[in-house]
């Protein structure tokens, strides 16, 4: 399902960055999720210091039970919980987010850090990349 | 400064190319370095030489290839992204087994590993597009 890049040079020069890959967007509905988690799982190869944020209808993309049949389309969820395979084990999710979607931690199909708002921002501040879909 | 750019929508919908490309040539004209272009989503369908825009409008696409051959630009478009949206190269056609081929002069296709890279090696990465 995921092309891997053609001409892929990891070899950065042991440059390491912190990089931040922003989800607003519910999972169906637009493609932004899915091209989102494409490039997030390319930028494993790289060896940075990658985390995901999940804000906004964001949140959904970790919901459990996702069912895509009646839409056609295929469902990617399961790829969030390979991301632990490939090293990216921080995925945070603003809490204020989930609170007014009526979702909880449990309703999420992997292991999350909640942060509020205001502890989202202070993580977003400290980035040196940040790529928001 | 070492600077990316990432055009996120397509031409004439939305203003991002246009944004995108103001900011390019503003930044240039400064003397900051364009690492590179990168168009990911629909901002691959800024790339089709096929496009054909009425007289009295802006040719974005034509637009974004001037551009890339008076300051030797490095315009890239993702491929997992183009072959999605019907954009290819003369080499990708031929793999494919199609029989035309549409991607505008100065932009070249790669992989998503070239906007990663982009990240890393510029001092900031500035994204237009929803």
């Amino acid at each position: 399902m995921f092309t891997s890049s053609e001409d892929m040079d990891t070899d950065e020069g042991g440059i390491v960055k912190q990089f931040m890959f922003v989800n607003r967007k519910a999972p169906y509905g637009t493609i932004y999720a899915l091209e989102g988690l494409e490039v997030v799982l390319i930028s494993a190869a790289f060896e940075q210091d990658v985390s995901m944020a999940f804000i906004d209808d964001g949140v959904f993309e970790l919901k459990k039970a996702q069912d895509t049949k009646e839409l056609g389309q295929k469902n990617f969820s399961p790829t969030y919980r390979a991301l632990e395979g490939y090293d990216i084990e921080k995925l945070y999710v603003e809490k204020e987010s989930l609170e007014a979607r009526g979702l909880t931690e449990d309703d999420l199909l992997v292991d999350v850090i909640v942060l509020d708002h205001a502890e989202m921002a202070a993580k977003m501040a400290e980035q040196d990349v940040l790529i928001s879909f | 400064m070492k600077i990316g750019v990432l055009v996120n929508e397509g031409p004439y919908t939305h203003e991002a190319s246009d944004s995108a490309y103001s900011f390019t040539k503003a930044a240039i004209e400064k003397g900051h370095e364009i690492y590179r272009v990168f168009f990911y989503h629909d901002g691959v369908n800024n790339s089709t030489r096929l496009t054909e825009p009425p007289r009295d409008d802006r040719h974005i696409v034509n637009r974004w290839s001037e551009l890339a051959k008076a300051h030797n630009l490095d315009l890239v478009v993702c491929i997992a992204a183009a072959q999605r949206r019907g954009i290819m190269d003369e080499n990708e056609a031929k793999r494919q087994g199609k029989d035309a081929h549409n991607l505008a002069d100065g932009f070249r296709i790669s992989g998503l590993g070239q906007l990663v890279e982009a990240g890393i090696q510029c001092d900031r990465l500035v994204t237009f597009g929803d």
